[in-house]
């Protein structure tokens, strides 16, 4: 079975849980007096759950047809492709989101670009110290100084 | 309509919001250059920005400016290095890049400009005229109305898809519904789908929802994939056209321009279609001896896709401004930003605030100027960002998704939401999941539903549909829309396999 049509399956899977709960679930909390409106939280979600079945009803069963074209990357070659730097890089992008808090902005950021650089194989130290060092150092001032937005710089145990 | 261009001119022309423009045609010009980087993406990076900028003129102003930014940078990455930044400027390498080869690079970036400014210039002027009366039209409209006229507009998206793609289209169209249905709706305030998580009581952020959908997945593949970029002989020179060029390319720009912004106006049909489509019709209609030329380096065959693109960007801010429908991915997130700053487009935009309307309009004229006169001298320096290290880009452009997505809530879990929609949206681009119906999709959900639940008060229940002929009239459009390209493809098939059908 083709890609498309394992991701039709596990959509299909989330809209029957989302129907489920429309359906059977939601009404059990409304207020009796809102039981009286014309529509309910539940009534759009209804529809919705209905039309998406529907849908991926019709992509797993293939009635639509669509000639295989030349995709800009083949799923079933991926790991041809450079697939390790890419899930590297997602997993520093969760750790980022993970320490930005309490570590701080500017030590978390400078890591994030000088750990990334490094992950697509960049080797020049000083240049990727200062690169990143300088970056961070523009987007912190832009944004606490010009937006406004108060970030916390350093890691709490420094009172940041 | 002579006082809402004085309104326009006086907004526009203030020292802040030119300011607006150029710096906005510049970093359009500077990102629309790198390969895969799209003017979604770039949008979508550019919002946190605006959006704290606070004025709802000025930040649609730099948005507008950004997006054609990205459209002439991107023909010019696809002119110098046959790498096209973005979907709608694919078929400006056709040509251009052929005249690049020959060593007419300037020549070719002149003619792209000088087709992108009159394509521009006179999509606004359609839009001057155009606007207005759509949105004297839509005064009319109930609420019913309006939640016809969206399921037109996404039926229509769907309907654009593409052959094999009607199916797909509708379930991503779907789910971007469904995600607008989490969280707390301003109808009921009663939380929706959270699971009882908090963070998810005020529903998926929009600017999350951009970034995962549109930059990240274009970062991943750029990780992914190197582009493989052509050679660029640095040297760009010469960038006068002749006055023979001018006059052969001159009927070309004019009929690109009104053909370009018809197709913008269309939902679902972009710059992407508009460019493919201008670049057939003149090949079609040149004379015997030109059509050889074309794909070799023809000056019209670059002129004509320049144009159109140019033009059908102008046009898609027609649904946008008049109806607060968006046609395409790029006006969606226009919209939400717009939604973000407490303006609700719409036809009461032009009566409510019309400073807002008729600067944006005006700012297209002087955007398209500043393409022109700015950042064509400047092209040879801007395009040393080509040479940038993909080492330092990616890095960066994954940080700023990041930024973006954390600015807007100051909430480290929308990080997290952000990767993992991320990944999701790269595995559906793998599988050839359209991702700008889902967008759309999500944009316009709390629309949709507000008008489905007033109208379904105001009648109570769903008699509307058949007690108002233009409701009616719209959805039977609708229905139509979206089984026609199914019937087509079926009845393509038939012929194609000989058997005989009816007609």
């Amino acid at each position: 079975m083709a890609l498309d049509r394992w991701i039709a399956l596990i959509l299909l899977g989330i809209c029957l849980v989302y129907g489920y709960t429309a359906w059977f679930t939601m009404d059990a909390s409304l207020a009796p007096f809102m039981k009286r409106n014309p529509i309910w939280p539940s009534t759009f979600p209804k529809v919705l759950s209905v039309l998406a079945i529907g849908a991926c009803l019709v992509i797993l069963s293939g009635i639509e047809k669509s000639e295989p074209k030349e995709a800009e990357i083949d799923y079933r070659r991926l790991h041809e492709y450079k697939l390790g730097q890419a899930i590297v890089l997602l997993a520093l992008m969760v750790a980022y989101a993970l320490c930005l808090r309490p570590v701080g902005f500017i030590i978390s950021t400078t890591a994030f670009l000088f750990f990334g650089s490094f992950v697509l194989g960049e080797r020049k130290w000083i240049l990727m110290i200062s690169v990143a060092v300088i970056a961070t150092m523009i987007v912190w001032y832009l944004v606490q100084e010009v937006l406004g937005i108060y970030m916390r710089p350093l890691p709490g145990i420094f009172g940041g | 309509m002579l006082e809402g261009l004085l309104i326009g001119l006086q907004t526009a022309m203030s020292l802040q919001n030119l300011l607006m423009v150029i710096a906005g045609c510049l970093i359009g010009t500077f990102i629309g250059m790198l390969p895969g980087l799209g003017p979604m993406s770039i949008i979508a990076i550019m919002i946190p920005i605006a959006i704290s900028m606070g004025d709802p003129s000025a930040a649609l102003i730099l948005l507008a400016g950004v997006y054609y930014g990205a459209i002439f940078g991107g023909s010019t990455s696809s002119i110098l290095l046959n790498a096209p930044g973005v979907a709608g400027t694919v078929a400006s390498s056709f040509d251009g890049y052929p005249m690049a080869r020959q060593g007419k690079a300037g020549k070719a970036l002149t003619i792209a400009a000088v087709a992108s400014f009159a394509g521009g210039t006179i999509g606004a002027l359609l839009l001057m005229i155009f606007a207005p009366m759509l949105s004297s039209v839509a005064l009319l409209f109930h609420s019913a109305e309006y939640f016809a006229l969206m399921v037109v507009g996404l039926s229509a998206i769907a309907a654009f898809a593409g052959t094999g793609q009607v199916a797909k289209a509708i379930v991503m169209t779907v789910l971007g519904l469904i995600m607008a249905t989490v969280g707390e709706g301003a109808l009921f305030n009663l939380p929706r789908f959270t699971a009882g998580i908090m963070d998810l009581q005020s529903g998926f952020g929009f600017i999350t929802l951009a970034m995962a959908m549109f930059a990240l997945p274009e970062a991943l593949f750029l990780v992914l994939k190197p582009k493989v970029a052509g050679t660029a002989d640095g040297e760009i020179k010469d960038l006068r056209i002749t006055r023979s060029e001018a006059r052969s390319i001159a009927p070309v720009i004019g009929r690109q321009s009104i053909q370009g912004f018809f197709i913008g106006v269309l939902p679902g049909a972009g710059a992407t279609i508009a460019s493919f489509l201008g670049y057939a019709v003149e090949r079609n209609i040149a004379p015997k001896a030109e059509q050889e030329e074309f794909g070799k380096g023809s000056i019209k065959g670059l002129a004509a896709p320049e144009t159109a693109n140019n033009a059908a960007c102008t046009g898609s801010f027609v649904p946008l401004l008049t109806l607060g429908i968006p046609g395409s991915g790029t006006t969606a997130i226009l919209l939400g930003a717009l939604i973000a700053l407490n303006v609700s487009p719409g036809p009461r935009l032009m009566i409510d605030e019309p400073q807002i309307f008729w600067a944006v309009i005006m700012s297209m004229f002087i955007g398209n100027l500043v393409l022109l006169i700015l950042n064509l001298p400047l092209i040879p320096y801007i395009a040393k960002v080509l040479s940038i290290p993909r080492n330092f880009l990616i890095p960066f452009i994954l940080f700023f998704t990041l930024m973006g997505a954390y600015i807007g809530q100051n909430n480290a879990t929308e990080l997290l939401i952000l990767v993992g929609f991320g990944v999701f949206a790269t595995a559906l681009k793998f599988a050839d999941y359209p991702l700008a119906p889902l967008l759309i999709g999500f944009i316009l959900g709390g629309m949709l539903e507000n008008n489905f639940s007033r109208s379904m008060q105001l009648y109570d229940g769903v008699s509307f549909i058949w007690e108002r002929p233009m409701t009616l009239g719209l959805l039977v459009i609708a229905a139509i829309l979206i089984l026609l390209p199914s019937y087509r493809a079926r009845r393509a098939k038939a012929r194609a396999q000989g058997v005989a059908d009816g007609d």
